[in-house]
């Protein structure tokens, strides 16, 4: 009896404003852009879908369940420009069918270069997720699904979590299938959900190809899929970009009506059901134990590091970022902090990669930049900025403010004040 | 083949295309006739055969080592595509009143103006001569297309198109409007506008040039193909060199200092990257009729210590520079093609260039700039001297997409233009 596990990834970058070496001001991101893209894609798909998702849950009666993992950047966004979204999540959260994930805040690679960081960024985007949506999230995912045992042993360390979520990739499963629970190596509680990738990009990326011999993509067709899994697995772990709803798959390629009709198509199998995250591993003993060495992620082909960290751009700015941690903590500045967080958000890193430049897929569609160079630039141009802001070390005629006036960032400590939000607070 | 200038006599990007495009040509097979105004004896033309019309008996046949399908002719004249100070430098008076044009009246006397740019009215003889030999020699050869490169041997194309009835390809690496902006030179656009419209086909070297040709020249799209240049490996590995280890950063320009290729945006930049490195040191490499004017720009901007003119380099003295430089630098104005950065990033340079040039069509790992903004030309040059991983990625990356980009591809396209032509319709 296979149940259906649905995790969507919500997430928008702070992109960055062109910045060159002969800025000196302290405003790296670029409001307008930002705004537009929140809106734009607010409309084209959070909205929508999350009208279409709730309109299921309340049709099936609690049967249709889901979960998200929305990054703390991207809550400030919606917060700012798109309150009616935050609305329409707020009244899923309500369903008392979906699931928040926990994630880094930023959607950092921070696990990779700083643990402090990593589990700062946690704390924080737990309080989050409570604060909006009055859930203690249980379950974490870690940024692009980057995973290995040492994060396991991490997260099972924090004490806070029941199970972590990563791909299912073929070399580290072997001959076993992802549609069970399984457990990391070296751990007691902590379970590990993997993503069937085959059927997950099914939809997230085959949906409206024409040349794959499954086009059309049904949902009937999706769910008899589904259903060959019967005796064979426990789960379908469907793990997607939210976007690929209406940003990814346009409309007009009918993806919304697949998803309309899918829960009825998976539901009109007695066997089949719908479970959260939660109630997967509360219902599913683990089969096995992962064991993951090294580094895995859910991207590209390669499922590795090398779309952020791939090239000696990446890893030098990277290095750069992390490399004064301690001199911007040090500063005690929630501004600067602030904004050195902002700029730890795995797409920077993305925007870098060299790796496909050349023939123009889906890398380049996501990048605001022309090329990974020009990307590299304006983000080392910031960093620089940033780095002489905490050495004090600003030239003249440089917007320098005054240490612990800036306003105090969102959640940043165990101890500040949820009503004081200033980033939070629609701008216009 | 109808052409100009040929290695070693070359003072700009047509003869280096001329010699990678025939040469090409000879391996694939195809059989070229080359007629140039100036003869060739060099280790250049070792794959080519030299003509003259004017010596028929006694034409000056290279020895061909490698290559057989190559036959060359010169025919004296003392023609060249881009003019030098010393041939036409009686001319200055000619010429002296389309400078000032140019150069809002900044030059005050006749003595200063030791460059001309203009091409001198003497030219306009010389490229009708040419014509005339041209079509006395083709009567007594056979070939079956006439493909001719640039605006002075359009005539030619025409005239030996005509006598042997045999279909014309003017082959456009660039444009009056390249040249000399909106100050066109009327006598040669209407040459240029007379052999786009009378040939069969139009081969551009970008499709930068391709929309001038359509929108300036009115010629129909239709007959408008763009054959992108490609680059000479130099085949030369400098690994077992020792490093130079030098305090100073080197940034070069390296082409003719003329409008055209933007030197003034390159001194401004220059300026404004002084403004926050020390260690840097920018080489202007070439000549041309803003020379001077340019080393004066660099005294006025305050800069004149730091920035060195090389004069015109040829062969080894390229090599040289290239690999002194840390970055080179492109902000032309209006660049047809431009191989120049081809051959910069082959030899492990990195390479800024301007967007308004047909080499930014084919170049990927290339930082890409608006010739006028000086400002963003300044960041990405200290961007490059300031983070080894920039220069690094850029470097390799470059130099592998170059090896990509090569004359086998450009005359394998020109065949097959030409086989489309020959199909009777």
């Amino acid at each position: 009896m296979p149940s259906v596990c649905f995790y969507f990834q919500v997430h928008q970058p702070l992109r960055l404003r062109h910045y060159t070496v002969f800025d000196k001001n302290d405003q790296y991101f670029d409001d307008n852009k930002n705004r537009s893209i929140c809106r734009k894609v607010a409309n084209k798909c959070y909205l929508p879908t999350n009208r279409l998702l709730l309109e299921m849950i309340r049709r099936f009666d609690g049967r249709f369940k889901i979960a998200y993992s929305v990054t703390g950047l991207l809550l400030e966004q919606l917060e700012r420009y798109s309150p009616e979204v935050m609305s329409t999540f707020d009244a899923l959260a309500e369903t008392g069918c979906v699931e928040f994930l926990a994630e880094t805040y930023y959607h950092s690679l921070s696990f990779l270069y700083s643990r402090n960081e990593f589990a700062e960024q946690i704390n924080k985007h737990v309080e989050a997720i409570d604060y909006f949506f009055g859930q203690k999230p249980k379950i974490f995912r870690n940024t692009e699904l980057i995973y290995n045992n040492d994060l396991a042993g991490l997260i099972e360390s924090m004490g806070c979590f029941d199970a972590i979520i990563t791909e299912g990739a073929d070399h580290i499963l072997g001959y076993r299938s992802p549609n069970f629970v399984y457990q990391p190596k070296g751990c007691n509680h902590l379970k590990l959900l993997l993503k069937n990738y085959s059927l997950s990009d099914d939809i997230a990326f085959r949906f409206s190809n024409r040349d794959w011999p499954q086009w059309p993509l049904t949902a009937d067709k999706f769910a008899r899929w589904v259903s060959n899994v019967n005796g064979n697995g426990n789960v379908v772990n469907l793990f997607m970009d939210y976007e690929t709803f209406g940003e990814h798959q346009w409309e007009d390629t009918g993806i919304f009506d697949f998803m309309r009709h899918l829960p009825e198509e998976v539901l009109r199998h007695p066997d089949n059901d719908f479970k959260t995250p939660s109630e997967v591993i509360q219902s599913y003993g683990s089969a096995d134990t992962v064991d993951v060495p090294h580094i895995i992620s859910w991207a590209d082909t390669e499922r590795d590091l090398s779309a952020w960290l791939g090239n000696a751009m990446q890893s030098s700015a990277i290095h750069e970022l992390y490399r004064i941690e301690k001199k911007i903590k040090n500063t005690k500045d929630e501004k600067i902090i602030g904004d050195w967080r902002k700029l730890q958000t795995s797409d920077h890193f993305y925007y870098m990669c060299t790796k496909y430049f050349a023939d123009g897929d889906v890398h380049k569609y996501f990048n605001p930049y022309d090329s990974p160079y020009d990307s590299y630039i304006n983000f080392m141009n910031v960093l620089d900025h940033l780095h002489k802001r905490c050495s004090g070390e600003m030239d003249e005629g440089a917007f320098c403010p005054a240490p612990g006036k800036g306003p105090p960032e969102l959640l940043s400590g165990p101890a500040s004040g949820i009503q004081n939000l200033p980033d939070l607070q629609p701008v216009e | 083949m109808l052409g100009w200038e040929f290695p070693p006599f070359i003072s700009g990007g047509l003869g280096t295309a001329c010699y990678g495009l025939t040469r090409a040509m000879d391996q694939l097979g195809m059989e070229v006739m080359f007629v140039l105004p100036k003869m060739v004896e060099s280790e250049y033309a070792t794959h080519v055969k030299l003509l003259t019309p004017d010596s028929r008996t006694s034409a000056s046949f290279v020895k061909f080592n490698e290559l057989k399908n190559v036959k060359f002719h010169a025919i004296s004249s003392p023609l060249q595509p881009y003019s030098t100070p010393d041939t036409y430098q009686q001319r200055i008076e000619e010429t002296l009143r389309h400078k000032q044009e140019i150069l809002g009246g900044s030059i005050s006397s006749a003595s200063q103006l030791f460059i001309s740019k203009d091409y001198s009215s003497d030219m306009y003889t010389e490229v009708h001569r040419y014509a005339a030999m041209a079509a006395e020699l083709a009567e007594n050869q056979q070939f079956d297309i006439v493909h001719a490169h640039d605006w002075m041997t359009y005539p030619a194309g025409i005239a030996v198109s005509a006598i042997s009835r045999r279909p014309l390809v003017v082959h456009v690496h660039s444009t009056e409007f390249d040249r000399s902006g909106e100050h066109v030179n009327q006598m040669i656009y209407d040459i240029e506008r007379e052999g786009m419209h009378r040939a069969d086909k139009v081969i551009t070297v970008s499709h930068f040039t391709r929309n001038i040709i359509i929108g300036r020249y009115g010629v129909s799209g239709d007959k408008v193909e763009v054959v992108y240049n490609g680059v000479e490996r130099s085949g030369k590995w400098s690994s077992d060199e020792t490093v130079i280890d030098k305090d100073e950063k080197i940034v070069l320009f390296l082409g003719r200092i003329t409008m055209q290729k933007g030197p003034e945006y390159f001194l401004h930049a220059a300026k404004k990257v002084l403004e926050l490195m020390d260690n840097v040191k920018f080489v202007m490499a070439g000549s041309g009729d803003l020379m001077h004017r340019a080393i004066e720009m660099a005294a006025e901007l305050g800069i004149g210590h730091k920035v060195l003119f090389t004069g015109f380099l040829r062969g080894e003295d390229v090599q040289k520079i290239y690999k002194m430089a840390d970055l080179y630098v492109m902000p032309s104005v209006s660049e047809p093609f431009g191989i120049a950065p081809l051959e910069a990033l082959d030899n492990d340079v990195p390479v800024i260039i301007s967007k308004q040039s047909g080499v930014s069509e084919v170049l990927v790992h290339a930082l890409k700039v608006d010739f006028w903004d000086v400002d963003e030309i300044a960041n990405k040059v200290i961007a490059v001297l300031k983070y080894p991983p920039l220069q690094m990625t850029l470097r390799s990356h470059g130099n592998f997409e170059v090896r990509r980009l090569r004359w086998k591809d450009a005359a394998a396209r020109c065949g097959k233009i030409y086989e489309e032509m020959l199909v009777p319709v």
